[in-house]
Parts: C-alpha cells; structure tokens; sequence
C-alpha cells in the first residue's frame, strides 16, 4: 500500500503525500466516490484536522492511509524514519475497546503485537493511563467504565504503541461537552508533548481549531479537498482563551462558510435523490 | 354535578388513586428481596404439600401418580445401599465424556468454519444437511457400528454436542464486530496473534451458549442412550421402573436428572464466570 522510500529526497519535511489519491466503492447499480483526486501533503510533526459533511470519504482517507483499505487509483507515500516504531495507529470512530481485556491490557495492544515484554507493556500503560486520569481502572473490565473512560483508552491505546503517524476518526464525537472539552486539552498535553504527525477527523469547527495547524475542508460525493486553512494560533495552547480571540472567531467564519456551502449542496443533492 | 364538576371529581380520583398505588409501591420496594426469596421458597413446597394431601384423600391416584412421602420413603434405601450413587456416577460419566468428545471437536471445527471461508464452504453444506436429523434416528446405526458397549452411549451424546457446539462456535466468530479485526489489522496482528487475542476472546460467550445447549441435549440423550443395551445408568434406573412399574423407582430417578441437570448447568456457570470474568453481570 504505502511507499516509504523515495519521499524523503523529493520533499525533506514530509511526513504523508497523496497523489490524486481516489477511492471508488462498487455498490449495486454504480460506483459511489469517495475521494477524488485527494493531493495533500502533511509536514513532519504537523497536526492536520479534517472537516467535511458526512459521506464525504474522511474516514476512507484515514482508512487508506492505516492500511486497512486499498486506494482504486493514485499514490500514497508515507515516511518512515524509524522502522521499529509502527508507521500508524489508528484510533477508531465509535468503541472499539476490546471488552474481553481489562483496561490497561487494551492500552498495552499494540506492545504486545509488537512483543514487548509483560512487565515493560505495563509500566507503559501506567504512564499513559495516569496521563488520562484512569490510573484507577487498570485492571477493570470495559464494561464497568462510561463511554468517555472508552474513548480515552482508544486514545490512549493509539498512544502508547508510539506510531509515527497518529490516525484520529472523530475519537470525541460520541462524548458529551465536558467530556470533550476535557478530553481534548489532555490531547493537546500528550501530543504538544509527543510532536507525532497526526491526522485527525472531527464535525467540529470548534475543536479542528483548537487542535490542528492546518484544516482540510472536503467536499461530500465525490470527495475532494476544497480549502485547506492555516490556524496560525500559538501553541501551547489553552482552549478557554483560545476560544475567546479574535483570530480564533474570524477562522471559524471562513470554515463555516466553506462548510456551509458543502453541507447544503450535500443536502440538495439527498433531496434530487 | 353538572359536567364540570363531574370532570373534576374524575380528576381528583384518579389523582388520589395514583397517590395508593405509589405509596403501596414505595413500601414493598424495602421487603422486596425477602418476599422474593420467600415466595420462591413456598410455591414449590406448596405444591409438594398438594401433591401429599390429593394423594392421601384418594384424588390423585397413587399407583400412577405415587406420594411425596412414598418416593421419599424410597429414596432413602436407594441413598444408602449405594444403588442411587453408582447409577449416578455410571451416568455421569458418559455425560462428561460425551460432553467432552463433542464439544472438543465442535470448538476446533467450529472457529477453523468461522475464520476461514474455504473451511466453511466446504464443511457448510455437510453440516446443514445432517444437523436436522434427529440425533435419537441415528442411534440404532451407532449401536451396530459401536456395538453395545460404552462407546455407542459416549458417542450418542458426543454428536449431539457436537453440532450445538459447532454451530455456536461458528456463529460466535462470525458474529465479532468488524471495528476489532479493523483495531487488530491496524496494529499489525499476525494471524496467530489475531486468533488468541481477538478471534478465540470474541468468540467465547457463543461457545459457552452452545455448551449449555449441548448439556442440555446431552441430557436428553442419556436417557434414550440407557434404553438400549444398559445394565446401569439413570436413565436405565427409569426404563427398568417402567419394566418392572415401579413407580417411586422412577421419580426418584426423574428428581436425580433434574439434580443433574442443575449441577451440570451451575458447573458450566462457574467455568464461565472464571473464563469470561469480562462479561457483565447482566449479559
């Protein structure tokens, strides 16, 4: 699926590039797009956000790069600068906590995959499981926790096997406000810590800024890149007083107006249907 | 009263009623659980305590139907020549080992029809097309395979173990959410990693299904097993009261199946609970 040599010595600073990447679903009586000619290259250690209406092929964009689809036409380099390290991890839309492991054995999976010793996978659980506050519930089952205390695992599971490339679907959609609000500044914490090139998909304007460099607007049906957006804001960042800046406000109104513009095609284009 | 107020009284009423019935509600909340328990307690005493009264004034006929009292009053010899026990464990063994000579094949076969389609395509089509025969048809061809022996009493059970297994095994593994074999895949599982941390895991609570099941058919196949061909067993206890209309002989035997029933099936809980400790309390 991916190439990682080459990329290196056409682009120094690149951790992903695609190639008029496009994906073509068959489904019975036609082909549905789900990315069309997707270019896009993503810097080494950058943090990149992507919004778009539902259906537009975000989640197929990551699935193709963590391998877990093939792209129909086009080219994905990925960068590999230490091949012990996993290239990516990916953590999933919806729960995806193993229910049959304890807490801090779905943290450690990705350490046991790799054949890390017992004793070694635990001590870097604890680490990150004391990161999202669930030092408590290591040895506790799935089901005693709430959706928030899952999400966190998912995070922290993607964390912990130390991939070079963080894949994120939409990891807090599924939470309430506070939880996400909570959620999102211990991301910031482990990652501003971590530098790691992440990807990361979510519905919300408001957290594709407080946490990404860059937003990648799509289209919905075919899926294209329509704008990508710097967010020139400073980090570290802290979310209240992020939220509160002028700069912060007028980034809003340019990707809501780009959105804005995306969902109602989409929702015209239902109603033809 | 004019329409009005009849309205209103009809309001008031309803009112004041629901007021009872949350009150009535509230205090049983307290002595729930011990009235729970109790009535448990009492309703099958109840009807053992009919039973004894019916028979002793005439109205259930005794010869047919026998007394509390009556296969108590034998019960106890059968306890203490030893009889009961030895054709309980003559039993019981033949259920284990059938038990044990299914479900081990069923599991194996069973995962190898989930994860792999070639396996399952071509095993598919064999196993609908004889699950349906009822595995008591087949019996008289083990006995002239088996002869008369234990083997064709293990071999019943094992078969009808086996599919209940089977199928619940294949089922078990189809049936895993395709979000853990995405999380598996992602993080580069190799395909023995795959099976022992998500396949086998997944596939637990539906093997554990088809165990109960399969204890249950195996207790079904007991009896008919010991029809033919026995000198021991429960199930033979049962058929030779027939014979000899013994009817105290035959309950007796009938409570020490459901006896059976009841440990097998609290052993197979205990075992679940220690291999699944991950399945909530409700599921």
């Amino acid at each position: 699926m991916e190439e990682r040599k080459g990329l290196k010595d056409i682009y120094p600073t690149e951790a992903i590039l695609t190639e008029n990447l496009t994906k073509v679903f068959k489904v019975r009586g036609g082909n549905i797009v789900a990315l069309e000619d997707v270019n896009i290259s993503v810097k080494d250690g950058e943090f990149l956000c992507i919004v778009g209406p539902s259906g537009c092929g975000k989640t197929t964009f990551l699935r193709i790069l963590a391998g877990l689809e093939k792209q129909t036409s086009g080219r994905v380099y990925m960068r590999s600068k230490d091949p012990e390290k996993p290239l990516t991890s990916m953590v999933f839309q919806g729960d995806s906590v193993f229910p049959w492991m304890t807490v801090a054995e779905n943290v450690a999976y990705g350490l046991r995959i790799k054949g890390v010793p017992p004793k070694d996978r635990r001590e870097a659980a604890a680490r990150y499981l004391k990161l999202m506050g669930l030092s408590k519930f290591a040895d506790a089952y799935p089901y005693q926790l709430s959706g928030g205390m899952k999400q966190r695992i998912n995070v922290a599971r993607a964390f912990v096997s130390d991939p070079e490339i963080l894949l994120m679907d939409e990891p807090f959609g599924a939470l309430d406000e506070q939880n996400r609000l909570i959620l999102q500044q211990e991301l910031l914490k482990i990652w501003e810590g971590s530098g790691k090139t992440s990807l990361f998909i979510t519905h919300s304007i408001d957290e594709a800024l407080i946490l990404g460099d860059r937003v990648m607007v799509m289209t919905a049906h075919p899926g294209k890149i329509k704008a990508i957006v710097d967010v020139d804001i400073e980090r570290p960042r802290e979310i209240l007083s992020l939220r509160s800046s002028p700069g912060f406000a007028a980034l809003y109104r340019e990707i809501w107006h780009l959105l804005q513009e995306e969902v109602e095609k989409a929702k015209a284009k239902e109603l033809a249907i | 009263m004019s329409m009005a107020e009849e309205q209103i009284c009809k309001t008031f009423e309803r009112v004041i009623v629901k007021e009872e019935k949350a009150k009535v509600k509230g205090k049983s909340w307290a002595s729930k659980g011990l009235l729970l328990k109790v009535l448990a307690f009492l309703s099958p005493s109840l009807i053992l305590v009919l039973w004894e009264v019916l028979a002793g004034l005439g109205v259930i006929d005794v010869r047919l139907f026998s007394s509390p009292s009556k296969i108590f009053s034998a019960l106890i010899p059968m306890l203490y020549s030893g009889e009961l026990l030895y054709h309980t464990m003559v039993s019981t063994r033949r259920i284990v080992l059938g038990f044990l000579a299914g479900a081990a094949p069923g599991v194996i076969l069973g995962l190898s029809m989930g994860l792999f389609p070639p396996v399952r395509a071509s095993l598919m089509p064999m196993v609908a097309a004889t699950f349906p025969i009822p595995k008591l048809a087949v019996m008289p061809l083990i006995l002239i395979i088996f002869g008369l022996g234990e083997t064709s009493k293990i071999f019943t059970i094992a078969i009808g173990v086996f599919y209940l297994v089977l199928i619940n095994t294949m089922a078990g593994v189809l049936n895993i959410d395709e979000i853990y074999l995405d999380v598996a895949k992602n993080f580069g599982a190799s395909r023995f990693q795959f099976y022992t941390t998500v396949a086998l895991p997944g596939a637990l609570p539906m093997i554990f299904a088809g165990f109960k099941l399969g204890m249950g058919t195996a207790l079904l196949l007991i009896v008919a097993a010991e029809l033919s061909a026995a000198k021991a067993g429960v199930g033979w206890m049962v058929w030779r009261a027939y014979d000899m209309f013994d009817i105290e002989k035959m309950f007796v035997a009938l409570i020490t199946m459901a006896f059976l029933g009841y440990v097998f099936s609290c052993m197979l809980d205990l075992i679940e609970r220690i291999v699944i400790p991950w399945k909530s309390g409700k599921g």
